[in-house]
This record gives structure tokens, sequence and C-alpha cells, in this order.
């Protein structure tokens, strides 16, 4: 069938595009600066890991992804335990307020982070929070919480209400019913929302950047270092790069099975 | 779903006001503080009412980046929404293809947002760069640190390489749950492919074609990282946009009382344009 054909040759392009910069810079990755800068070589010439070798040898390098790791999962955490209860809630029931509260929720996800770049420096910094984890994963929830919140009451609308009539008329207690029953049947939109909050804290930078200074620095913020006196360290600050990409890959692998039906956010 | 009325369900979304309203009413509350304040250290301030919005208002510079800000807004909105939904289309159906085609796909997604700037960097450049290098080598002459219409280039380039997989991936799990017997009456109603796509595809996606409009409007409006770093906002000051004269304002020049004033303009216009959004989710889903 040449409609399929055509399709298939459309979509190869299409990944040939998104994967083109990300094989550039996995090239440059094991590349010597010499050869990065003399000559344009399509595979390394030269191949090294020294790159590398910087960055998994020096803790000021890798404690970057450590610590970038740390307060996403911090954050995951928490966008997921204050949320579920939250989407529940709107997704049940009619409580005083509560449409106004939905959108105000939302209205922060609307939020440019620039705009509180200030406040949270000095609120952050005046209850000696400054430059920990926490304020980092507490940050990114002005985001996070409001998506979370959105995915989940979605996915949790497409439960009927039986169920927790069911439960109720078993015996269950909400708490209970809630952990034991509940939660395992919305167990993929869970993951899913894990991982949009996952994908946004991971990848956000500015408000990571302005609070945190050495012990909670995010990988992003160290990479700047590679320009130096003598101009850009090229082979590091790809090798740094590439690396920063395996978390994420990781994390897509785990929930390839419900990115078909997750990504619509239970909501079609 | 009919809801039940019960007050009590405020228990439920209390940890979520009190950790919402820490991390964002706080905040807020400093920026208008500061928007209607002259500061000159501490308690060496004076109340100076809407001078900073009525200076804010008549500044070129935000002006000029407001401007751009739109047009970079409204081009991303433009070629991302089709493109997602023609790669969304083109997807393989199922089987170990669709899930590798996913998976390369959402990688762009998960790359931080300054490594993202990075890879374009590079990518980009004359010198050292597959795309720069090729476009030079082709006869054109493509430098996106000197010449403002290659920066554009660039950098809408870079976006579209960074979001479209996002619309294609809500198109695609919307295109998924579109039953079979849909596609068996329209071909037995000997239906042509546009009409397949026109009466069946397209309105079965307007749940997630919304979301994918309001997530790129608001992503788009915010962007600072990728183009700080790709063009540091220039040439000039030709790819800065909103978030990046802000910053620039309130971190860099430290005028906090404009800044804030500005803040809540920029944050006034997100909601405004967010609010027809969400307004137009709800009516959808009434019409259900």
């Amino acid at each position: 069938m040449t409609m399929s054909k055509r399709k298939g040759f459309g979509i190869t392009v299409y990944i040939l595009f998104v994967l083109a910069p990300i094989y550039w810079l996995l090239n440059m990755s094991f590349k010597t600066n010499q050869e990065i800068l003399s000559s344009l070589t399509l595979w390394p010439e030269t191949f090294t890991l020294a790159n590398y070798a910087t960055i998994f040898t020096d803790p000021s390098w890798y404690s970057g992804y450590i610590n970038s790791m740390i307060y996403v999962s911090i954050n995951v955490v928490i966008t997921l335990v204050v949320a579920l209860p939250a989407a529940y809630a709107f997704s049940r029931y009619k409580f005083v307020g509560d449409k106004h509260l939905f959108f105000w929720l939302l209205s922060n996800r609307m939020a440019p982070p620039a705009v509180f770049l200030l406040p949270f420096f000095q609120l952050y910094s005046s209850i000696g929070l400054f430059d920990t984890h926490i304020a980092v994963a507490l940050a990114h929830c002005l985001f996070n919480v409001p998506l979370a919140v959105w995915i989940l009451e979605g996915f949790i609308s497409g439960v009927p209400r039986e169920y927790d009539e069911m439960a109720y008329i078993d015996g269950y207690s909400f708490p209970k019913f809630f952990i034991k029953i509940f939660i395992p049947m919305i167990r993929s939109g869970i993951g899913v929302t894990a991982f949009f909050a996952f994908m946004f804290s991971w990848v956000e930078l500015l408000l990571a950047r302005t609070l945190t200074s050495v012990d909670a620095q995010p990988i992003g913020a160290i990479m700047t270092r590679t320009v130096g006196a003598s101009g850009i360290d090229w082979g590091v600050l790809s090798a740094a790069g590439v690396l920063t990409i395996i978390p994420g890959l990781l994390v897509i692998w785990f929930v390839r099975n419900h990115v078909a039906t997750g990504f619509a956010l239970g909501r079609v | 779903m009919n809801k039940v009325t019960n007050n009590k369900a405020w228990w439920l979304v209390l940890p979520v006001f009190i950790l919402v309203a820490f991390s964002a009413l706080i905040p807020l509350m400093t920026v208008v503080n500061y928007s209607v304040q002259d500061i000159f250290g501490p308690n060496n301030a004076y109340f100076v009412g809407t001078d900073w919005f009525r200076e804010v208002l008549r500044d070129d510079r935000l002006q000029d980046s407001l401007i751009r800000q739109f047009v970079f807004s409204g081009a991303v909105l433009l070629i991302q929404i089709p493109l997602g939904i023609g790669v969304a289309l083109m997807m393989p159906t199922s089987g170990k293809k669709a899930s590798l085609c996913l998976i390369l796909l959402a990688i762009p997604l998960l790359i931080p947002w300054n490594v993202v700037g990075t890879i374009w960097q590079i990518f980009g450049r004359g010198d050292i760069g597959l795309f720069g290098w090729g476009l030079n080598e082709l006869g054109m002459d493509y430098n996106y640190t000197a010449s403002t219409a290659d920066a554009w280039a660039t950098v809408l380039l870079m976006d579209v390489w960074h979001w479209t997989p996002l619309v294609a991936l809500l198109c695609y799990s919307g295109l998924r749950a579109i039953p079979e017997a849909f596609y068996q009456a329209a071909e037995i109603d000997r239906a042509s492919k546009w009409a397949v796509f026109r009466y069946i595809q397209l309105p079965r996606l307007k749940s997630v074609l919304v979301i994918a409009v309001l997530l790129r409007f608001m992503d788009s409006f915010m962007i600072y990282t990728e183009p700080f770093v790709l063009t540091g906002g220039g040439p000039g000051s030709s790819t800065t946009f909103l978030s990046q004269t802000l910053t620039t304002m309130a971190i860099g020049q430290f005028d906090i009382g404009r800044a804030a004033a500005f803040s809540l303009i920029y944050f006034l216009i997100v909601l405004l344009v967010s609010w027809l959004f969400f307004t137009a989710i709800t009516h959808l889903d009434k019409q259900k």
C-alpha cells in the first residue's frame, strides 16, 4: 500500500529530525576538543572517554546529578501525596468554592517562574531553606501540584462512583478504601502523573538555579562552568548534556505502556 | 457525573491549599507589595501607588518584548499544532514499532531546558555544528549569532523540535481512543481520507487539542532558558522574550518596583488568555 509507505517515510523523516541533534551531541561527547575544533567528523576519529571521566571523577560535577535527582524525587512524592486526595475531592464532591479553588490552582501552573524568582529567593532565605533540596522541591510544587490535580481528576472521574459506594457498604473506612482499593485502580493515572511531575521538575532550571548555591546545585547550573577563560570546553559540555538525557530515557522506558492512553490525561 | 454536595471535602483539598498558598500566595503578595513602593533600602521605602505600572506600560523595551512574545507564541502554535497532528496520524498504530516511535518522540521532552539550548547552540554553529555547517556548505549564509532572521529561525526550529512531540503524543492517544467501528462505518460510506480526518478524527481530538493548545501557549509564553542559552537574547535584543526581560530587570538591574509591576501585568496576560481556553474546555465538556 502506497499510503502506509508514505506514512512510514514521513514518520521516519520526523524521527530522524528528532534524533539528529542528539546524535551530534553524542558524537561530540566522544571527541577530544582538538578534533572538535579542527575538523568536522561524522564519527569520532580519536575515540575518547576522557570527557565522561572528567565528570565521573569530580564530586563537584557528579553531585549535580545527585542533587537534581534528590529534589526531583522529593517533588514527585510531595506532589502525589497532596494531589491524590484533592483530585478525589474535586472529582466526587461539590463544596463551597470548589470551582474557584480549581481555577486558582490551575492559574499557578500559568505563573511564569520568572515572576516568582525574587520573592522565592527571599522567602526561602528567610526561613533558612536556601540551598537545600527541599526548597527546590517545594518551589517546583508551584507548577507540578496544579498539573497533577488536573491530570488525576480526569483519571478519577473515569472510575464509576459505584465502587466508592460498594466499598462503603462493605464497611471500609475512607482511608482504607482509598489506599487499598482506589489507588490500585488508578495506578496508570498515577504513573502518568508521576511522569509529568518528573518531567517538569527535571527540566526546570531557572528556579532550581536561583534557590541553590553549592549544596543542592542542579546539574544544569554546574554545566555553565565549562565556559572558561580559554573558551568553552565543548567535549565535557556535550558529555554532561548526554548524561542529563539518560534519567529521562529510563523514565520513558518505565511508562512506555501507559503513554498511549495516559497522554490523553484521562480526558478522551 | 452528578456530584454530591459535601463540604467536608475541603479536608481533602486542604493540604494542596496550604502547600500552594505557601508557594504561590506569599510570593505573589511580596510582588504586589514591591509593585506599589519605591525601595531604597531596609526601612526606607515610599508608597508610590500605580506609578510603576504607568511607567512599565509606557516602556518601549517592554512593549517590544511583549510583541515579540506574542509573535513567538503565535508562530509556535501555528507550526506545532498542525505538525503534531500530522505526526500523530503518521505514527504506527500498534506493535513494537509504535512503542519505539513513542519512546524516541518523547526524548526531547525530558531533556533539561538548558541542555536543549546547548544542543542547538552546538548543532547550529557554522564551525562545529552539523546543521550550521551543512547550511553553509549548501551555500546559505547562515549564522544565528549575527543575523536576526537566522536567530529567529533557529529558536523556532528548536522549539518545534522540543515541543511538537508533546502535541503529537497527546493527539496520538486521542486517536487511539476512537473505536474501530467508526472507521468501518466510514469505509462502508466510501468516505475519503480527508472526510475521515475532518468528520471523525478531528472532532474526537477536540478535547486533547484544547489541552495541547493550552499547555503550548502557557509554556511558550514563559520561555526563558532555551533562547537564553542559544542566543542570549540576541543579536541585539531580537530574541529577548518577556521572561528574559523580566529576569534582567529584577536580578540584573535590581529594579524591583518596576519588575514587580511588570510581573503582575505579565501574569495577568497569561491568566486572561488561559481563562479563555479554560472556559472553552468546560464548554466542550458540557456539550458531550
